[in-house]
């Protein structure tokens, strides 16, 4: 019998073999699809548990974790539990729920938050060896705070967004997003009452202003933050983007004759457009500059030369800007749309003029308007833009630092001082004249994009100050907050709010 | 017969003086102070992890833990001083253990999980042991018994079946309640019938063997030899189908097949044997409602549908979602949140360990029972009789069988079964009966290793033992090199009587030394 017993003992190494295998499999093949399963709250657990770390605006935390006792054994407590700054800067920190549901830094920055980013590979070696608890790094922001409070309370009760840019950087100084919501309330350790916060925030909708009274919402929750995950019609802010493309193709400069008729009917189409308000864009001419089309906003210009530029041109500029792409600031931004571009849009020249004072199929986020702005104040190099200023570990040693680095080139420096000129003109004598600061030179553009469906329309303002040292550049969008009876709304309404921005920032 | 041409185990040829052969068990004391300090050392963890101090009643655990150990290592010394020596550390190691992880999931307020019941089967479990070692002084009294086992096992088996005594607990139908106390009769049955295929095989094993056609180039036995076998078949079918338990029906048929073979020599057993699981597997499956919902569980367990259907692949995957979360390294003694995984403190503890020990702890785990298992052969392969081999083999294999069923049933080997895992989980009747495998386990290893050359002339060694009963009732007979020539001669007297089946085969009781003398 012992050669069958030691054959036994053969079977029975082969059976353990079979069990390691299958334990290996599922702890390590497996284990990050499993760990990322949705149904496993472990990771939240151990997530919240953990001594996750603060993000840092200014000098103050936004969030911190405090020790509590329940299963979780620590709270994320957003701005002292102070609910009205905790909304203010909930665009920028999100959440971070028991029911796996995050956004916002809390989400993106999550693997420097919970200690587990690679970067920190020597921390974490230490405390395997000290057998310390890992600890989160806090998470410094370039929030400026002043600038951040000035464009919260500017923007008032409007559904809207506010952005604004180091334009030499890229470094994000104020992401507002209206209405917004209390990331405190999804922090309660509770997942039942998470679930229905969480589902009354994502289904609220605010109401949109409509010309016929008729009840409409806006497609963007209170969760959304608006300033990198909604798109809008740029409307006369595109101007901006229309003269850099074609003052770049060399065939125009800023003293340029363009046609302004008294409106203009798109090609292959009976379709008249009109200027505001039907009038000249200057009293009495036919024919002005392309400086004076920007400064007077005059559409009939721009729809000629949206065409005049072409599908080709205006494609490579709003590639070159990189808009058809979605970035990483760290949080996820959606991409911006062109005709043509990213779909299988109609080909058709009609489009490509309506693009030319940014309508149609256009749509930008209110980021990349920022950027718009930012680049030309920035001589034409557009830089990436960030939100995180650094990583410090729990003995606040800054383990990481964000160097400011390029997005793109998409205009040259002779091109970006023409549009500084133009811009400049709009604030000083154009459509944008409320957002003129004292004794600071400002460059602007005001916008009024046109919804249909009987939406009003969104009012934009985006630009940048001092206008020859720019420090900031900013994009403000006023969601749906027109009425038809203003035709300079974008200057009466948005202007104002950039203006508070950019003093905020200067002073 | 092959016992006869089996080499002896080394130095045996010389005259040994027993007396300084005898083992000191120095080796067992080193390493049952590690698993106690390993056992002890995840209790406290577990406690400062969760509570920042140690656990309640850390030092009660901790007495009588080293007490129960002292215990066992005296009576061995005593009763069994040739036994293995690694056998009562691997397992108080793996017992401690799962104490530390029980503990760890009462403190999180986990249902069922109850460390103080535990600590008391294990003490149960380790006392019962070490009467078994002090009874039973031979293990092949126990052949006497072969037939009065079989019915044991098969009443114990049925009995979950009888409409008031059985209980259905999670789908399967294994357990058994009355007067307020739960009862898991499979595992005591696996141990009778262990018993019952080594008496029953090493009266048979020729016949089944030798008698019969070839076909194919297989053995095939004679139809009436089959007879036992056919029940047995009917009888885990019948677990299959009645308490709806794959695992122990998996285990009973496994232990026999397996046992069949180590006797007959014979691989034409085994494929009878597995392909008649395999039919009657497949017919459940084809019939039953139940068995098929197991088996899509085990198919695809991460199916939503599944997931969150009553009886669904919620257990399954949870355990799969704790021993990931583990991963390599475990998330430590108490930091892992094992209590979310459903019966983590019996059936699961499998998943609990993966969760805080990580894959790490659980190879060392899984290699703990290895050494366990393998020792228990080595103890078959050095007895040297007959029945001593089976037993032994068949005991060690049916704890790897076990092992297999529940381990594979967590990592999605196989479906998911009812069986616990041996030590481990928490449960009076699995510790009961495993501790009582191991007793037997290190009674045939004490007398394999056992070295049996006769005592100087005159001379009484040791600590005279006295046999326990009365030679002429069966009682156990010592036959140790501390035994004296009286005990010898009664050993000799007291052999089965020619009626007994063993006639057939060799005397059952033999001295290597009284060969040679």
């Amino acid at each position: 019998m012992n050669t069958t017993l030691r054959r036994l003992s053969t079977v029975v190494m082969a059976m353990f073999l079979v069990l390691m295998v299958s334990t290996t499999w599922i702890q390590y093949v497996q284990a990050g699809d499993l760990n990322d399963d949705g149904r496993n709250v472990r990771k939240i657990y151990r997530d919240l548990g953990a001594a996750r770390g603060p993000i840092v605006v200014g000098e103050d935390n936004a969030v911190v974790s405090v020790p509590v006792d329940d299963n979780y054994g620590r709270q994320r407590v957003y701005a002292d539990g102070d609910e009205n700054i905790a909304k203010m800067y909930a665009p920028i920190t999100g959440f971070f729920a028991v029911n796996g549901n995050t956004a916002g830094l809390e989400r993106s920055a999550n693997d420097y938050l919970s200690g587990r980013a690679d970067s920190l590979w020597l921390d974490q070696l230490q405390n395997l060896i000290t057998g310390q608890e890992a600890a989160g790094s806090s998470v410094d922001t370039t929030i400026d705070p002043k600038v951040q409070k000035a464009a919260w309370d500017a923007l008032g009760d409007y559904t809207g967004a506010a952005v604004a840019l180091d334009p030499k950087t890229g470094a994000i100084l104020a992401m507002v997003s209206k209405p917004s919501y209390d990331p405190n309330s999804l922090a309660v350790h509770s997942g039942g009452e998470v679930n229905e916060t969480y589902q009354n925030l994502a289904n609220s909708k605010p109401q949109i202003n409509t010309s016929d009274g008729s009840e409409q919402y806006s497609p963007y929750s209170v969760l959304n933050n608006r300033t990198i995950e909604a798109t809008y019609p740029p409307g006369s802010t595109f101007k901006i983007f229309t003269s850099a493309a074609a003052i770049e193709s060399g065939e125009f400069t800023p003293d340029s004759e363009v046609p302004a008729p008294n409106g203009y009917e798109l090609t292959n189409t009976s379709t008249p457009i009109a200027n505001f308000g039907g009038y000249d864009c200057v009293a009495g001419q036919t024919e002005i500059t392309l400086a004076d089309a920007l400064r007077t906003s005059c559409n009939s210009s721009y729809l000629w030369l949206g065409g005049e530029v072409g599908a080709d041109g205006m494609r490579d500029m709003f590639e070159d800007f990189r808009f058809d792409e979605g970035l990483e600031v760290p949080m996820s931004t959606v991409a911006g749309s062109y005709p043509g571009l990213g779909n299988d849009d109609p080909d058709s020249i009609d489009r490509i003029e309506l693009s030319g004072m940014g309508q149609g199929d256009v749509r930008l986020t209110p980021l990349q308007v920022a950027m718009l702005s930012a680049t030309v104040a920035n001589g034409g190099t557009e830089m990436e833009p960030y939100l995180i200023e650094s990583i410090r570990d729990s003995d606040l040693e800054v383990v990481e630092k964000t160097n400011p680095s390029t997005l793109a080139n998409p205009i040259s420096s002779s091109t970006a001082d023409a549009l500084r000129e133009m811009m400049i003109g709009v604030v000083e004598d154009g459509s944008g004249t409320n957002a003129q600061i004292p004794n600071v030179s400002v460059a602007g553009k005001t916008g009024t994009a046109e919804n249909g469906n009987n939406r009003q329309p969104t009012l934009w303002f985006t630009g940048f100050a001092p206008a020859d040292d720019p420090q900031v550049a900013v994009a403000v969008v006023l969601e749906n907050a027109g009425s038809s009876t203003e035709d300079t709304a974008s200057g009466t309404l948005a202007a104002p709010v950039a203006k508070a921005i950019l003093e905020a920032a200067i002073n | 017969m092959s016992m006869l041409s089996e080499k002896r185990p080394h130095g045996m040829q010389d005259a040994i003086q027993p007396e300084e052969n005898a083992p000191s068990r120095a080796a067992e004391a080193v390493m049952l102070v590690i698993a106690l300090a390993l056992g002890l050392g995840g209790l406290a963890m577990v406690g400062y992890s969760i509570d920042d101090r140690l656990p309640d009643g850390f030092w009660t655990n901790a007495l009588v833990l080293t007490a129960l150990s002292l215990t066992a290592h005296i009576v061995l010394r005593i009763r069994a001083p040739y036994a293995d020596q690694v056998i009562l550390p691997a397992v108080m190691l793996l017992n401690t253990m799962s104490l530390a992880m029980i503990t760890r999931l009462e403190m999180d307020d986990m249902t069922g999980a109850d460390a103080g019941r535990h600590l008391m089967w294990t003490s149960l479990g380790i006392v019962v042991a070490c009467v078994v070692l002090l009874v039973l002084r031979d293990h092949r009294v126990l052949r006497r018994y072969t037939y009065t086992v079989m019915v044991l096992a098969l009443v114990l088996v049925v009995l979950p079946l009888i409409p008031g005594l059985g209980r259905e607990i999670n789908g399967a139908r294994i357990w058994i309640y009355f007067a307020g106390f739960s009862l898991q009769p499979a595992e005591f049955a696996k141990i009778l019938f262990a018993v019952f295929f080594a008496g029953y095989l090493v009266a048979n094993r020729d016949t089944l063997a030798l008698a019969g056609k070839k076909v194919l180039g297989l053995q095939l036995p004679r139809l009436r030899d089959l007879g036992p076998i056919l029940v047995v078949w009917a009888v885990s079918l019948m677990v299959l189908v009645g308490q709806k338990d794959l695992g122990t029906s998996l285990l009973f048929f496994g232990l026999f097949v397996g046992m069949l073979y180590l006797a007959t020599e014979r691989g034409g057993w085994v494929a009878i044997g597995l392909s008649m699981f395999v039919v009657g597997a497949f017919a459940a499956w084809t019939m039953f409602g139940h068995v098929q919902r197991r088996v899509t569980i085990w198919l695809d367990p991460l199916d939503p549908e599944l997931y969150e259907a009553v009886g669904g692949s919620f257990q399954v995957v949870q355990g799969m979602f704790g021993m990931a979360f583990g991963g390599m390294f475990g998330a430590g003694w108490g930091e892992g949140y094992s209590s979310r995984i459903p019966f983590a403190f019996s059936d699961m503890i499998y998943a609990a360990f993966g969760e805080e020990l990580g894959l790490t702890g659980l190879l060392a785990i899984l290699l703990v029972y290895l050494v366990i298992v393998q020792r228990g052969l080595r103890a078959a392969i050095g007895v040297r009789d007959g029945f001593g081999k089976l037993l032994a083999g068949g005991l060690a294999f049916v704890m790897a069988l076990q092992l297999f069923v529940v381990v594979g049933g967590i990592t999605r080997v196989i479906p998911l079964t009812g069986l616990t895992l041996p030590f481990m989980a928490q449960g009076g009747s699995s510790l009961l009966a495993n501790w009582i495998v191991i007793a037997l386990l290190l009674r045939t290893s004490d007398a394999a290793r056992r070295p049996s050359s006769l005592p100087t002339r005159g001379q009484l060694a040791g600590p005279a033992p006295t046999p326990v009963g009365h030679p002429g009732a069966g009682g156990a007979i010592e036959v140790g090199p501390g035994a004296s020539r009286q005990d010898r001669e009664a050993a000799r007297q007291s052999m089965p009587s020619p009626s007994d089946e063993m006639t057939q085969m060799q005397a059952p009781i033999r001295y290597d030394g009284g060969d040679q003398a």
